[in-house]
């Protein structure tokens, strides 16, 4: 019995240093800043222009990216076909990669000299310096996020509901639409929201392919560069309250429960 | 009339082997077997979720092993039901009603017409997930009846009830099939093929062993398997010498030692016997009758029945005797007791 209380105890001791090591320094830095800096930097133009920007970039790459991946990841989770470990494994590539690496990467297919940069330039923007090699860079880092979890998603569905669909004449198009992908939804949301809030904190690739305009991420370092500490922290102070709101809300959004049977 | 030739399907160690059936409109086929015989194997391949190796599968003449999923006029209803769990009741049955072109009242109607057949008005605006196995089962069978098959498919629908559900549900189903639906229903359960079919086919490890009318199936059952799983008991290996006959009768030796005579010559020197349970005759005396196989022993257990008893009498070996409730009063039968067992060599059947 005594054994077993210090067992627990010793679980207890170790999972709060772990939570601790996560939660200090985020802490630290927010209470070290104080409430006039908080109020300066909302107020900074610079701040809360990085801010939105960030926060749409990385939300038009998880509407943009993430959804247009989820046939895939639904194709991976129900179909077998030739290399299909090797396709999962080429999903999970841009987590293991250095994020510059992946930035100079990317800039191989985006930037002004190839096709995919001049079809850019032809329809008005650029990929290089732009919001939209943004949105391509966050995109990039952040997908094995929505693919993983929606692909898990669909693998614990039931396929028998899927069968039992097409045998009632359904066509395979709306048993994915009506039958799939609701039940799926709280794993891919799930997903997305992790893409999304990957996305936000993506410095590496992003200041590669554009240092302007400048992503909250890429603002923190260059204050932190150019003026010190104590004029990073308040931004980073700021941009992590925002994201711990947003995702924090996205979060329960994506929580909602199923009476699942079956 | 449905007609499936020669299917075959090979599913990793698992191997369908050449399945051949005619199953008139309006019958009803239970597919008989146990867990793992191919039984579901063959109902998602009459489905068209499975597209058999060899073999075609013709409805009314036509030719429908190429028709789409969609298309084929079979409906399935899953051992578990595979109800759509994020889908209210209502949801549930009108789902393949929605191809049919039909107008949103017209959905309506034929939703509460299908709810009242399956007696789940009551259930519309519930979900899957708040349902009991037996008003699951009823959704079930409403949804796959709203796409109006032709031949309905059922995997082990019973399986999940207690005794007074299923009771309900077999009801159901004799008056969907007695409405003219031709129904094959997958069980492993033989008193629910029996009490159900108008035809019984037996399979096991992917091979279809026979088929035909349950008494036929029953009484005549084509190997042990088959005799086993239709409940029959006195099966005993006997070993022959074909040139001992005694006048006229063929005489087995089972491995005790038990001497069974047999009209018909047997076919190989060793092969099964058997006798069904309700052609013997339990006595207090030895008797003076036709019935050539006679034999002394003890009751060993008495199992009650519905409609009578089980005996289990154990001579050289142990036989299973049915019994009526009066025979068991009047012949004050109690375990330990010693009767006589008789039967005639007619009833001795090879397996």
């Amino acid at each position: 019995m005594l054994k077993d209380w210090r067992t627990k105890l010793a679980i207890i001791f170790f999972s709060g240093l772990i939570i601790l090591f996560i939660v200090a320094p985020l802490l630290g830095l927010l209470l070290r800043t104080s409430p006039s800096e908080y109020l300066q930097t909302i107020q900074d133009t610079e701040v809360s222009k990085s801010i939105r920007l960030t926060l749409f970039a990385s939300m038009g790459a998880t509407l943009i990216f993430g959804i247009l991946a989820i046939p895939l990841a639904w194709l991976l989770a129900r179909k077998h076909f030739p290399l299909k470990g090797l396709v999962n494994g080429l999903i999970d590539l841009p987590v293991v990669i250095p994020h510059s690496a992946a930035g100079i990467a990317l800039l191989g297919i985006i930037s002004r000299g190839t096709w995919i940069g001049q079809a850019g330039e032809q329809a008005g923007f650029s990929f290089v310096g732009g919001v939209a090699g943004i949105v391509v860079a966050m995109a990039f880092v952040s997908l094995p996020f929505a693919i993983n979890a929606a692909r898990d998603g669909f693998a614990a569905v039931p396929e028998k509901l899927e069968k039992a669909a097409l045998n009632l004449g359904a066509s395979p198009l709306r048993v994915f639409f009506t039958i799939s992908l609701p039940l799926a939804k709280r794993p891919v949301l799930s997903g997305l929201v992790m893409m999304w809030a990957r996305g936000l904190s993506e410095f590496g690739a992003v200041i590669i392919i554009a240092y302007h305009p400048m992503v909250t991420p890429v603002l923190i370092w260059e204050r932190f560069a150019s003026f010190g500490l104590s004029y990073a922290r308040p931004v980073a102070a700021v941009f992590i309250l925002v994201c711990l709101a947003v995702f924090v809300f996205m979060r329960v959004l994506s929580q909602k429960n199923y009476h699942v049977r079956n | 009339m449905l007609e499936i030739k020669e299917i075959s399907k090979r599913l990793g160690d698992f191997h369908l082997k050449n399945i051949s059936l005619s199953i008139n409109k309006g019958d009803y086929l239970t597919l008989l077997g146990l867990s793992g015989a191919g039984k579901t194997v063959l109902l998602e391949i009459l489905a068209g979720l499975i597209t058999p190796d060899e073999g075609s599968i013709h409805l009314d003449g036509e030719n429908i092993s190429t028709m789409s999923i969609q298309k084929r006029p079979m409906g399935l209803v899953y051992q578990d039901m595979a109800l759509f769990p994020h889908m209210t009741v209502r949801k549930n049955i009108a789902y393949g009603l929605h191809k049919k072109g039909l107008s949103g009242k017209q959905i309506k109607e034929r939703v509460a017409k299908l709810a009242a057949q399956a007696r789940v008005t009551h259930l519309l605006n519930r979900h899957p997930g708040t349902l009991s196995g037996g008003e699951a089962q009823r959704v079930a069978l409403a949804r796959t009846l709203a796409s109006e098959p032709t031949v309905l498919l059922l995997d082990e629908p019973l399986a999940s009830l207690d005794v007074t559900l299923r009771h309900e549900l077999r009801d159901l189903l004799k008056e969907i099939n007695q409405s003219g639906k031709t129904i094959i229903h997958v069980t492993h359960d033989y008193m629910e093929a029996a009490t159900l079919s108008k035809t019984i086919a037996v399979i096991e490890n992917g091979e279809l062993l026979q088929w035909g009318k349950p008494e036929e199936v029953f009484r005549n059952p084509v190997s042990k398997f088959v005799a086993q799983f239709s409940g029959i008991k006195n099966i005993f290996q006997c070993s022959f010498h074909p040139e001992e006959q005694q006048n006229g009768l063929f005489r087995g030796k089972t491995p005790n030692g038990l001497l069974i005579k047999v009209i018909e010559p047997p076919a190989q020197n060793i092969t099964h016997l058997m006798i069904p349970g309700e052609d013997i005759i339990v006595s207090e005396q030895e008797l003076e009758t036709s019935a050539t196989n006679q034999y002394h022993g003890f009751i060993k257990e008495i199992i009650t029945l519905n409609h009578g008893a089980e005996l289990i009498i154990s001579t050289a070996e142990d036989f299973s005797v049915i019994v009526s409730k009066n025979s068991v009063r009047n012949l004050d039968l109690s375990p330990a007791k010693k009767v006589w067992i008789s039967f005639k060599a007619s009833a001795v059947k090879y397996l």
